[in-house]
């Protein structure tokens, strides 16, 4: 077989195993739990009968590896559960499944992630590639001190700049980003434009700085030198020569940064924009431990699983990897 | 009409012993050469540390003294107004830079002890604890911090000793990543198995032969590890997981009195409250940064040309 593929497949098995141990992370969250939680949750004035039969909806009559089969075996079925808000002491039930709550956010989230990602990935290609094309000119600092003032910013004080400029006192773009499942789709966009701008401004900063310095990196090289001593242009060494070895930081670089699109949080919370990391931030206010652990298990797959295809593309573009000897 | 400008005397340029610059000028004559960031960089820490320090003494009301009106405007008595439960909001800002900051430092000297030290250990050592340790740590990475850390405020609740052990926990994987890589170069080195064929313990090995070594990456890493905590903490704040009240906060701060920036038509000024906290953490992380860089170039000369 080729090393190219033995290599994958290593990858690929080795993203299962980090999967299965955060998988075991996450759920043994509800064991650290303290041991009458069920009283805070369905109220001082719960019977113990009411305690005991939630106790028991939950499983927590049997051993711990049984539930976690039950509760892995769900999530690949797609069924995280029930959410513990909307119990009562009385015994009465009118919790909703975590996938009902879940269910329209993730489209949402998965919304704003899209428009963001097809805007700031090239943006910031472009941008780090000329600035490592023209380094140390005019163009280059003034890119360099805007990103790393960007990066060094919480993200809401982006956020309400924002706000305060477009939406305050201009008065273009809406400053409440709640879009609702029956907009149309150029409804969507307009609400959804000061979030998407925010969170552009501060992944494009990250990712074009990153792709400089693993370009700068590289034109320190031999190899780079003999290319510039044969005479070839500048942008032809950087899109020809330095590019296809850069390759592996770049995809990790953006595949965080898409990880950290899917598990946006504060934005979501200043725009009241109704994602996952939304939900996630109620359900830690109210510890609503099913939809916790159902967003962290969506956020964190998604990290491992965007890491891995980055690791992917960076051994199927390595040179070195590619003509072995 | 003397002379002696003009002669030469090889045995007085020797007699003459060129005094050895004390440690203290040293550092002054390193940071006369600073750039512009970086001075700028440190007279704006030095600010916040003194604001931290003697905000007490500083801060024309209590942090929690709800006493006066709400949404007061700028005025004398209040120059920044108040907030929404009649707090005044420089009394508050003021103590915010002392419970913000100090937090921030807590945790992240928690996390250099935890990290540091398994580092060490995990590099010296090299055996089963290593693995044990670096798989474990490849493991708690692999899930985004602030998602982890918001899971983990949910079971432990959000209290400030939660929030920092938490954090600290959660940050001291990075710090251990970066002490192994680091001491890894030097572990291999003569004089340490000198030390360890004298028959020095593993502490002393640590202490006087490793870290000393290794030390310029680490302390440039705690400030960048620093403005990441600080950043964070910020934002579980903001999002209401973090600092609770009434400990006056910037993150907290921001959430609330972010309504004001619906009315900045009327009144520019007091729409502008709610960025004053947030420019605060801006302020700081950027200042850090720039002290940072310029540490980075010195200590490693990593340059940005090649």
């Amino acid at each position: 077989m080729h090393p190219i593929v033995i290599t994958v497949i290593q990858r690929i098995l080795l993203g299962f195993v980090a999967l299965f141990f955060v998988s075991l992370i996450i759920f043994s969250a509800i064991e650290f739990l303290p041991g009458d939680f069920g009283q805070a949750i369905l109220g001082q004035r719960a019977t113990p009968e009411t305690v005991a039969a939630f106790r028991r909806e939950l499983g927590l009559d049997q051993p711990a590896y049984v539930r976690y089969l039950d509760w892995a075996g769900g999530i690949i079925r797609g069924d995280f559960g029930q959410s513990f808000s909307g119990r009562n002491s009385s015994g009465m039930d009118r919790s909703r499944t975590v996938m009902d709550l879940l269910d329209q956010r993730l489209k949402n989230t998965l919304f704003l992630a899209t428009i963001t990602a097809v805007v700031a990935v090239p943006l910031s290609l472009f941008l780090g590639i000329t600035a490592a094309l023209y380094r140390n000119s005019l163009y280059d600092r003034v890119v360099n001190a805007t990103t790393l003032t960007t990066i060094s910013t919480p993200e809401f004080f982006v956020a309400y700049i924002l706000i305060l400029f477009f939406s305050s006192l201009w008065g273009i773009f809406p400053s409440l980003a709640n879009v609702d499942p029956r907009d149309t789709l150029d409804v969507r966009f307009y609400k959804t434009i000061l979030p998407a701008l925010t969170l552009t401004l501060v992944i494009v900063a990250h990712m074009m700085r990153m792709t400089r310095a693993a370009i700068i990196n590289l034109l320190a090289s031999p190899y780079i030198e003999q290319a510039r001593l044969k005479g070839i242009s500048s942008s032809q060494v950087i899109l020809r020569h330095a590019l296809p070895n850069a390759w592996a930081p770049i995809a990790t670089v953006i595949a965080f940064n898409l990880a950290y699109l899917v598990g946006v949080v504060v934005v979501e919370v200043v725009f009241v924009y109704p994602g996952v990391g939304q939900l996630m931030v109620d359900a830690v206010r109210t510890r609503d431990i099913p939809v916790v652990q159902a967003c962290a298990v969506i956020f964190a797959g998604t990290y491992i699983i965007l890491n891995l295809i980055a690791d992917i593309i960076g051994i199927v573009t390595n040179p070195r990897l590619l003509h072995p000897r | 009409m003397t002379k002696e400008t003009n002669t030469y005397s090889a045995s007085g340029e020797v007699g003459s012993r060129r005094q050895r610059r004390t440690r203290w000028e040293r550092t002054w004559l390193d940071l006369k050469k600073a750039p512009p960031t970086a001075i700028f960089g440190m007279i704006v820490i030095t600010f916040y540390a003194f604001v931290s320090i003697f905000a007490p003494l500083l801060a024309p009301f209590g942090e929690a003294d709800s006493q006066f009106s709400a949404y007061l405007g700028f005025g004398d008595t209040h120059i920044l107004g108040t907030d929404q439960i009649g707090r005044d909001i420089l009394s508050r800002l003021i103590y915010g830079a002392r419970n913000t900051i100090g937090i921030a430092l807590v945790t992240t000297l928690v996390s250099f002890a935890i990290g540091m030290s398994l580092g060490l250990i995990a590099a010296i050592n090299r055996s089963y604890i290593d693995q044990l340790l670096s798989r474990g740590v490849d493991v708690l990475m692999a899930i985004p911090s602030l998602i982890f850390a918001l899971m983990l405020l949910s079971i432990f609740g959000s209290s400030t000793i939660s929030l920092i052990c938490i954090m600290a926990v959660l940050d001291s994987t990075r710090v251990f990543r970066l002490t192994r890589a680091v001491s890894m170069n030097v572990v291999v080195m003569d004089y340490v198995e000198a030390a360890t064929l004298r028959g020095e313990k593993i502490g002393w090995i640590m202490r006087r032969e490793i870290l000393p070594n290794i030390l310029p990456p680490l302390v440039a890493e705690f400030g960048l590890r620093f403005c990441f905590v600080f950043l964070a903490i910020a934002a579980l704040s903001f999002l209401g997981v973090g600092i609770q009240p009434p400990t006056a906060d910037w993150g907290t701060m921001v959430r609330e009195t972010a309504n004001l920036i619906q009315f900045a038509k009327y009144d520019l000024m007091r729409a502008m409250v709610p960025l004053i906290p947030a420019a605060c953490i801006a302020l700081l992380t950027v200042s850090v940064n720039f002290v940072v860089d310029w540490f980075l170039h010195k200590t490693s000369g990593i340059r940005d040309e090649h």
